[in-house]
């Protein structure tokens, strides 16, 4: 016996596990991960690690207006999470959120400004719905065209069409300057509040949560229940099965781009006509590629999408409360967020792979055909 | 033999995959200037074990010698090493690379090609190969691939050889060109392991056949030693009849006509070309051909899933009136009226979808029913459970998805979804490949139920002798053309054999 | 017209990020890993160049410094940083088979996210009294041409004028294009991006090859952020000032059907692209008309991506498992 050559260990794939196994897996990866970052702050600034979560806390809930924004924070990232989730389950790799979201914010923002003074305001908000819906709605059919009709990389397609509607928007931004030679829009109808969409229940922010609530639901039920959704299931597990079945590929990805970019729209039209009244480039601030995310580890259902979305945006509103207590820069965030991927991103082998050491007593049964 | 020093001795190799055992306290020799045979089926575990010695698999536990020492094989590198080389069932090469670059992979020192081209054709002329070193895999017939696959081997100077089911794709007289030279390589003093479960094969083959069932080792023999009825009994473990039930058919009237058909692929060549055939009701018409010669291309031109060149396919309703079915999807065939079901080759990539659990698999074919925009799922749900009760597939429930299942329960349900809609034309790739003996005759029964409820059957098989005991007409391609329409009841293997490689089978000796 | 002895110098200097950044990922996609992350890695390098360089700058007055340690400092710590981004990719791709396409998004948010903060607070956090970061002296050492090259005339300018990071990018893309085609690593990183399966089968190492591409790949990859910094930007950073050019270097990858030889004119083409608005005439009064040419690198790239994509030749496919784990025991 010459034990000592057999390798130490080898991998193996495991079967599925149960649930809470799964999800203990993931808490103790998060769980890691928030000791990491607390562990990172303490060495950039000094405080001490539980001092940065309570300042983390206090960021995110620290005051009644703290809190309503970052619950409209989490609805709008929620709301392009959920955007771009058929298109995954789908398999294909949407990652234009950001123009999508852009080109529906440029949409209701043209609205606002050349309709103002014409037509009554009813007309207005309507007209901007249907304009940043139609526009994200556009943005998300050309790179499914293109795939659906040449197989065009659609990540790569995406990408591309963000910048583009940026361009777009910068292009928009000098032609409508206020004041001229500011380099930005500035609010919009800031008098006669034309086009801004109303408040819901006294409050400024619940508009965009309810909303996000709404969404979720619907699109739980659209993916889970509805033919359409059984359609891109089929469609991303396999496009030979859906040919073979007859359901039309090309269509199926024509049509769920369509609602993943019609989606994205009405994030843009929220944050145009509810919550900055104004457009820029930056005002999707790269939700669109936090949200690929977000949707990846809520493993593309709706509801896991709430916890995801949260804890992103937690992490989010805490790293800026302590960047700015410090006087550090604001991408400190995406460190933070940084890391917690890479945590999740890591544990999920740990849920699909066990680690095998040599000479396991334990036997197995089995199956048979 | 027992005084020599085997090549290869495995002791006790138990190796798993999740919970299922594939090989258990495996025991086997392997004898320099002997060709053994590794008997079993499917899923009894030859392939795996096989994998371990070639270092792709590592085992779980035991030991391996080789020339009588214990080695440990980590990697296909280490095998080599030890100088075990291993053809694989499913060729390990790169399509864009030409044969050399292939040969040259994993070596070592500075990259030389045009010494490997010399050193290949000396090969090929020791073994009388015929390989072009700088032709580029994807350009290459499945037979040129494979003897790349062996020249690979021979490369490097292995001298225990293991082949997997080196014969599924090749022609009779491929094969018994193979087998030439395989017997040079046995006399040569190479020590060669051929894994099949082809009972003529062993038997015109191999020195010695070892028989693996479920994954353990149930013994060896000299194969002059023993014959076809023991070694299947060893196989399967108990008795079973090696006859396939063919009733008559009973009234058979034309259902599906196909005339003129012609399918071009991507790169315009010809994979069917001008076929013209009747399958009628009750009636089981067998496909036989070498793999890759038009039948996929058939039956997706039917199944509204190729579009073809020229020709027409007509479906012949009961009351007489027909229905062309070129140039209308799968959908817009099921609008019609016309039950056609369609067992595809490729169960878990087309005809099932893997990460689904069954109820959901039995609804990709009726999901569509109904006027709502959302799924019903009771009506599969039911489906699903009769399916399991009727064919007894063995799941933990149906909520597992159908990729856990094991290869015979796959088909099992694929069939079992197909024909529940009361098919009038029943097409079937390769039905039972993969199957063990049970299942197998439980999909041939299945088969031979539909032909007399009425069904027009299109089974398409590479098991000459399964398609001659099941089929009442075979029709036999041979490159994308119809080379003969035989009766299944007189013909025999080697008419049909021979109009696989020749139009009309003229060139037979 | 454009006065073309002016613009070829400038599209090079924009071309050559662009260089360092699509070779790098030619090199990591040939090993099937499709590194999503190359933006991220490009900020990363930059800014350990310049953290790098600024405690050099710091630490010594400036009439002491040493031209080879100015040099060498920056290079080594963006060699460094950018490898250890290549590492931590490998590890969650390779090592434990995670999600290609979400590892390298993630690994973005975190390169860029690392690249603005600590440009943004190195000042502060290190507690220098210099109002912001302006490596003038380390960027000298960087930028400086070959002596002769004003003596050349428009030869001079055209092919002479450039820092040796430029010329050090170039000789790159023409050994890796060497070593892809002509070397038996070459052969078997092929084989391993090709089919990993069975590269393995024949003894070729899997996981190192993809480990030791993609690490390489990052570290080419992480010098064309440096080389933003320290040559064309004259060693000044400012936070997002690098821009999309990461994505800009994946999609050349596609534009050059993985060769890195082509690379070299296209990145020069598409660095010309990108400042070509600066050479459109816009009219008084209407710079809005600039923003709209901006646009064209990014419609030139969705033009090119479609039209490979209709001509769908077998030779010009990326490697076919480029985007997968590989699991050798997968049944």
């Amino acid at each position: 016996m010459n034990k000592a050559k057999d390798p130490l260990f080898h991998i193996v794939k495991r079967d599925a596990l149960p649930w809470y196994k799964s999800l203990g897996i993931r808490l103790i990866a998060i769980l890691a991960a928030l000791i990491v970052c607390a562990v990172v702050t303490t060495i950039l600034t000094g405080i001490n690690p539980i001092q940065v979560y309570v300042s983390i806390f206090l960021g995110a809930f620290g005051t009644a207006r703290k809190t309503w924004i970052t619950f409209q924070n989490i609805a709008i990232l929620l709301l392009i999470s959920l955007a771009l989730t058929p298109a995954f389950r789908m398999r294909f790799w949407n990652i234009g959120g950001e123009g999508q979201v852009l080109i529906g914010g440029l949409a209701a923002a043209v609205c606002m400004i050349t309709l103002a003074d014409k037509v009554p305001n009813v007309v207005v908000i309507l007209l901007m719905i249907v304009c940043s819906l139609g526009a994200g709605a556009i943005w998300g059919l050309i790179p499914a065209f293109f795939k659906a009709k040449w197989n065009t990389n659609e990540t790569l397609s995406t990408l591309m069409m963000n910048y583009i509607a940026t361009q777009l928007v910068a292009f928009y931004t000098i032609v409508w300057e206020m004041p001229k030679g500011s380099g930005k829009i500035g609010i919009i109808n800031q008098n006669t509040n034309v086009g801004w969409l109303p408040e819901i229940g006294g409050s400024k922010y619940l508009l965009s949560i309810v909303v996000a609530v709404l969404v979720t639901v619907l699109m739980y039920i659209y993916l889970t229940y509805s033919k359409h959704g059984y359609e891109i299931e089929v469609v991303g597990e396999s496009e030979r099965t859906a040919r073979y079945v007859g359901i039309k590929v090309e269509k199926v990805i024509i049509r769920t781009m369509l609602l993943s970019g019609a989606i994205c729209g009405l994030v843009g039209l929220l944050l145009v006509g509810g919550i900055n009244h104004t457009v820029t480039t930056t005002i999707a601030n790269g939700q669109g590629f936090t949200a690929v995310l977000v949707s990846w580890m809520a493993k593309f259902n709706p509801f896991t999408m709430i916890a995801t979305s949260f804890l992103i945006i937690f992490l989010n509103r805490g790293a800026s409360e302590i960047s700015t207590t410090f006087g550090l820069n604001q991408s400190f965030a995406d460190i933070l967020t940084g890391i917690i991927l890479f945590f999740i991103i890591g544990c999920e082998f740990f849920i699909a792979y066990q680690i095998h050491f040599r000479k396991k007593p334990e036997r197995r049964m089995i199956v048979n055909d | 033999m027992e005084s020599k020093t085997a090549a290869v001795s495995l002791r006790n190799i138990t190796k798993s995959f999740g919970p299922v055992v594939a090989n258990d306290k495996v025991n086997l020799d392997i004898y320099r200037g002997e060709i053994l045979a590794l008997l079993g089926e499917n899923g009894s575990g030859k392939t795996t074990l096989m994998n371990m010695l070639s270092g792709i698999y590592f085992p779980d536990e035991g030991q391996i010698f080789i020339n009588g020492k214990e080695t440990v094989i980590r990697s296909p590198k280490d095998a080599y090493a030890c100088g075990i080389g291993m053809v694989h069932q499913h060729f390990k090469l790169i399509d864009v690379l030409s044969a050399a670059e292939n040969v040259a992979l994993g070596m070592k020192g500075r990259l030389n090609l045009k010494k490997t081209s010399e050193k290949i054709r000396n090969i090929c002329d020791k073994y009388g190969f015929d390989v072009d070193p700088d032709q580029k895999i994807y350009s290459m017939s499945v037979s040129q691939k494979q003897t790349v696959e062996i020249i690979k081997v021979l490369y490097r100077g292995a001298d225990i050889l293991i082949l997997d089911e080196p014969t599924a794709v090749l022609t009779p007289q491929e094969t018994e060109k193979l087998f030439a030279v395989l017997r040079n390589m046995r006399n040569d003093g190479k020590a060669i392991i051929i894994i099949t479960h082809k009972m003529h094969e062993v038997e015109s083959l191999s020195d010695r056949v070892a028989v693996l069932r479920r994954g353990c080792f149930v013994g060896d023999m000299a194969t002059k030693e023993t014959n076809a009825q023991e070694m299947t009994d060893m196989m399967v473990g108990h008795k079973v009849t090696l006859n396939i039930a063919r009733p008559e058919p009973v009234n058979p009237k034309p259902r599906l006509k196909v005339e003129g058909l012609s399918v071009k692929d991507e790169d315009g060549i010809y994979k069917l070309k001008n076929v013209s055939f009747e399958a009628r009701s009750g009636e089981i018409l067998g496909i036989a051909g070498i793999s890759g010669c038009g039948q996929k291309e058939l039956l997706e031109s039917i199944a509204g899933l190729q579009v073809t060149e020229s020709g027409s396919i007509t479906y012949i309703n009961d009351d007489g009136s027909a229905e062309e079915l070129i140039g209308k999807d799968p959908r817009k065939i099921m609008d019609m009226g016309v039950a056609l079901s369609f067992v595809p080759e490729d169960r878990l990539g087309m005809g099932l979808v893997g990460d689904m659990d069954l109820t959901d698999n039995m609804m990709l074919r009726s999901f569509r029913n109904g006027r709502s925009m959302f799924t019903d799922r009771k009506t599969p749900k039911d489906l699903a459970q009769t399916v399991v009760n009727d064919l007894e597939v063995v799941t933990p429930g149906l909520s597992t998805p159908v990729r856990r299942l094991s290869g015979g329960n796959v088909q099992k349900v694929l069939v079992g979804r197909e024909i529940s809609s009361c098919p009038t034309v029943l097409m079937t790739a390769y039905a039972v490949r993969g199957l063990d003996i049970n299942s197998s005759y439980t999909i041939y029964n299945l088969i031979n139920e539909q032909k007399e409820k009425g069904s027009a059957v299109i089974f398409v098989g590479e098991d000459l002798d399964v398609l001659l005991e099941l089929a009442d007409r075979i029709l036999v391609l041979c490159g994308g053309e119809v080379s003969g329409i035989v009766d299944g009841r007189t013909t025999d293997k080697n008419t049909v054999g021979s109009m696989m490689t020749q139009i009309g089978g003229t060139g037979h000796e | 017209m454009i006065n073309l002895v002016a613009f070829i110098p400038r599209a090079v200097v924009q071309g050559i990020p662009l260089l360092f950044g699509s070779t790098g990922e030619i090199l990591t996609e040939k090993s099937g890993n499709l590194n999503l992350g190359i933006p991220g890695v490009m900020y990363v390098g930059a800014i350990s160049g310049v953290m790098g360089s600024f405690f050099y700058e710091q630490s010594v007055d400036p009439a002491d410094m040493n031209g080879a340690l100015a040099i060498l400092i920056p290079l080594l710590c963006c060699l460094v940083g950018s490898l250890c981004m290549g590492l931590l990719y490998c590890f969650l791709t390779v090592t434990l088979r995670a999600n290609q396409n979400v590892t390298g998004l993630a690994m973005t948010t975190f390169g860029v996210g690392f690249g603005n903060f600590f440009g943004g607070s190195l000042i502060k956090l290190s507690g220098s009294d210099v109002p912001s970061i302006a490596l003038s002296a380390t960027s000298g050492y960087f930028s400086k041409s070959l002596p002769f090259a004003g003596k050349l005339g428009w030869v001079g300018k055209v092919f002479f004028s450039y820092g040796f990071l430029a010329y050090v990018a170039i000789l790159i893309a023409i050994v890796c294009a060497y070593v892809l085609k002509h070397t038996r690593v070459g052969l078997h990183l092929r084989a391993v991006g090709e089919n990993p399966g069975t590269a393995d089968a024949a003894g070729i190492n899997v996981t190192k090859y993809k480990y030791k591409a993609t690490c390489i790949g990052c570290m080419i990859a992480g010098l064309g952020g440096l080389y933003y910094v320290m040559d064309y930007a004259c060693g000044v950073w400012s936070n997002d000032a690098f821009g999309d050019r990461g994505w800009l270097a994946i999609a050349l990858v596609i534009f050059t059907i993985w060769r890195p030889f082509v690379s070299i004119f296209a990145s020069i083409f598409f660095g010309g692209l990108y400042i070509l608005y600066l050479y459109l005439p816009t009219g008084m009064d209407h710079m809005e008309y600039q923003e709209l040419y901006k646009m064209i690198p990014y419609i030139v790239t969705l033009v090119v991506l479609v039209l490979t994509s209709m001509r769908n030749k077998r030779e010009n496919q990326p490697p076919s498992s480029l985007g997968q784990s590989y699991f050798r025991e997968e049944r």
